[in-house]
């Protein structure tokens, strides 16, 4: 299958010597929901605006839709679709004028009825000619989503959306962004939320420092790297620790024993610590256990690299 | 060529006209018809004619041009530094438009704005003294040029500038004196010999000239000098904005 954006060795190197980015390699599938996760000033923006024609690269070769973005811009660009992460409106325009001017300025042909049901599944069909001034943080956000999908792209970059954006109305945006995938659109997202990318991606990238240091499909990567840990509440507290069990990496936290384990590994101890824990008279109440979650790992590479 | 795209940045920065009307219009019309009461009725009543015509008369062209140049500067340089002022800039620089597309539209509207203002000042021009205007098309042709050249240069300083400070610098440091001391209000020949020679090299001068002939048949400087040194003016504008457009100067960086 031909990735829908492509890009191989890209380089960024900023006028006073800033290398913004490194030999940055990555596909992306059509239909899919990629995830770049990176700390601030990690490159992701700067990623977003060469890929959209808004920042020039220094090196390498970006293609959208199979088409060179500077070679062959126009075709290139007509497949994207961009929310930045900043609200960039212009203040005095209507939502209808200025999701009109954005189609229009991709050279497409007037559509109102495609921009009306645009618009009403954004929940913004009882603002189209309200002012932008007008509008609150969350309805402004709409909007910029309504400029980018008012051409019709294919691939979608959502750069930072919920960024400010309250809990239910990202719940709100999240249900939306599911629902353009569904329509055919593939979409790269930036965000801070590991949860977001944990409850919306199919694949993540990890940016730091300018360097992609990962890209996995998220199920994997939660299993190659997540821990799994395994808390036994125990009937009563231990007063001295077995000596059977001092092989094992456990923790005492009140009368709570914890196990960590590898969830990858076959042999993960866990029936063998039980045995051991029969054997040694130690009786367990209850048992709970824990995955680490994308924050955690996310936490792990960056601190690592 | 996408027209759309064009047509979309021409309508978008011509509605914005209409959203200002009064700073846009009435206020460089009103300013115009003030310099026809003070210079026109008050020196003219002492300066009766420069070369065989009235006072008022001889400074209608000069008062045009006075306002085409610095309104041709203005919108052209607000157009295109208030996106960029307020992040809208991300969405051209995105779209599918080569640059000849995006100055398309943002000069064409801004020229279109400085003709419509100097057909409306010539009007106004009308109300105050009788008007003769002998080379018609020439005046039409000089008004566009310097209307298009103008706001070319306008749009290059508008992506220069990265505050307002500075978008205003040039007009007001440099733009009002050049057009002042380029003979709006004077025939160049009225002045002594050396600042006869110095004035040649305010490139406004020969843009008033040549607009003055068009209308009275009389310049300080040759029309074909005239044509050449608007030509000079618009051709390194087109170059510095090629080469800003293919380096991401002020722009893409």
């Amino acid at each position: 299958m031909q990735s829908i954006l492509s890009i191989t060795d890209l380089n960024k190197t900023f006028a006073g010597g800033f290398k913004a980015l490194q030999d940055i390699n990555l596909e992306i599938h059509p239909g899919e929901i990629f995830a770049l996760l990176g700390p601030n000033g990690a490159g992701k923006t700067t990623l977003i605006n060469i890929i959209c024609g808004i920042t020039n690269l220094t090196s390498g070769s970006v293609s959208v839709g199979g088409h060179h973005i500077v070679n062959e811009y126009r075709q290139a660009r007509s497949l994207i679709g961009l929310v930045p992460q900043e609200l960039t409106t212009d203040a005095f325009e209507t939502v209808w004028d200025t999701v009109n001017f954005s189609r229009g300025l991709f050279g497409k042909p007037n559509n109102p009825p495609y921009l009306k049901e645009l618009l009403q599944d954004l929940s913004l069909s009882d603002k189209t000619h309200n002012k932008l001034m007008t509008l609150s943080g969350g309805m402004k956000r709409r909007v910029m989503i309504a400029k980018a999908l008012a051409h019709e792209p294919r691939l979608l970059f959502l750069d930072e959306p919920t960024a400010g954006v309250d809990v239910e109305l990202r719940k709100g945006m999240w249900e939306q962004v599911r629902e353009l995938r569904e329509s055919g659109v593939t979409i790269v997202l930036t965000t801070h939320y590991i949860d977001e990318a944990e409850e919306m991606a199919d694949r993540i990238g990890i940016i730091n420092h300018g360097k992609i240091i990962l890209i996995e499909n998220k199920f994997d990567l939660m299993k190659k790297l997540g821990t799994k840990h395994v808390a036994l509440d125990l009937k009563e507290p231990l007063v001295n620790f077995p000596e059977s069990l001092a092989t094992y990496n456990l923790k005492m936290n009140g009368s709570q024993l914890i196990y960590t384990y590898d969830s990858q590994k076959e042999d993960n101890g866990i029936s063998e610590l039980f045995e051991k824990l029969i054997h040694a008279g130690i009786q367990v109440k209850d048992l709970h256990t824990k995955e680490s979650s994308l924050e955690e790992i996310f936490v792990e590479l960056v601190r690592k690299r | 060529m996408k027209m759309r795209a064009v047509k979309t940045i021409y309508l978008f920065e011509m509605a914005r006209t209409w959203r200002t009307i009064w700073q846009s219009v009435a206020s460089p019309v009103i300013s115009t018809s003030l310099y026809f009461v003070v210079f026109g009725s008050a020196i003219g009543s002492r300066i009766t004619e420069i070369d065989g015509i009235s006072y008022g008369s001889f400074i209608v062209p000069g008062l045009i041009m006075l306002s085409v140049l610095t309104q041709s500067i203005s919108n052209a340089s607000f157009g295109i530094y208030f996106p960029k002022f307020t992040g809208t800039i991300y969405e051209v620089l995105s779209a599918p438009i080569s640059y000849v597309e995006i100055v398309l539209g943002y000069v064409g509207a801004a020229a279109s704005k400085s003709f419509i203002l100097g057909v409306l000042i010539l009007a106004t021009a009308g109300l105050f003294v009788p008007l003769e205007i002998q080379h018609p098309f020439m005046m039409v042709m000089f008004l566009l040029l310097t209307s298009v050249t103008f706001s070319l240069f306008g749009f290059l300083i508008g992506i220069w500038a990265d505050g307002f400070e500075k978008l205003q610098i040039i007009p007001l440091l440099i733009v009002t004196p050049l057009t002042f001391l380029g003979g709006s209000f004077y025939s160049i020949k009225m002045l002594p010999p050396l600042w006869q020679k110095i004035s040649m090299v305010n490139p406004v001068v020969y843009l008033i000239s040549g607009f003055r002939w068009s209308f009275y048949g009389q310049a300080d400087v040759g029309v074909d000098i005239s044509l050449a040194m608007i030509a000079v003016i618009l051709i390194t504008c087109m170059l510095t904005v090629r080469w800003i457009f293919n380096t991401g100067y002020q722009l893409k960086n």
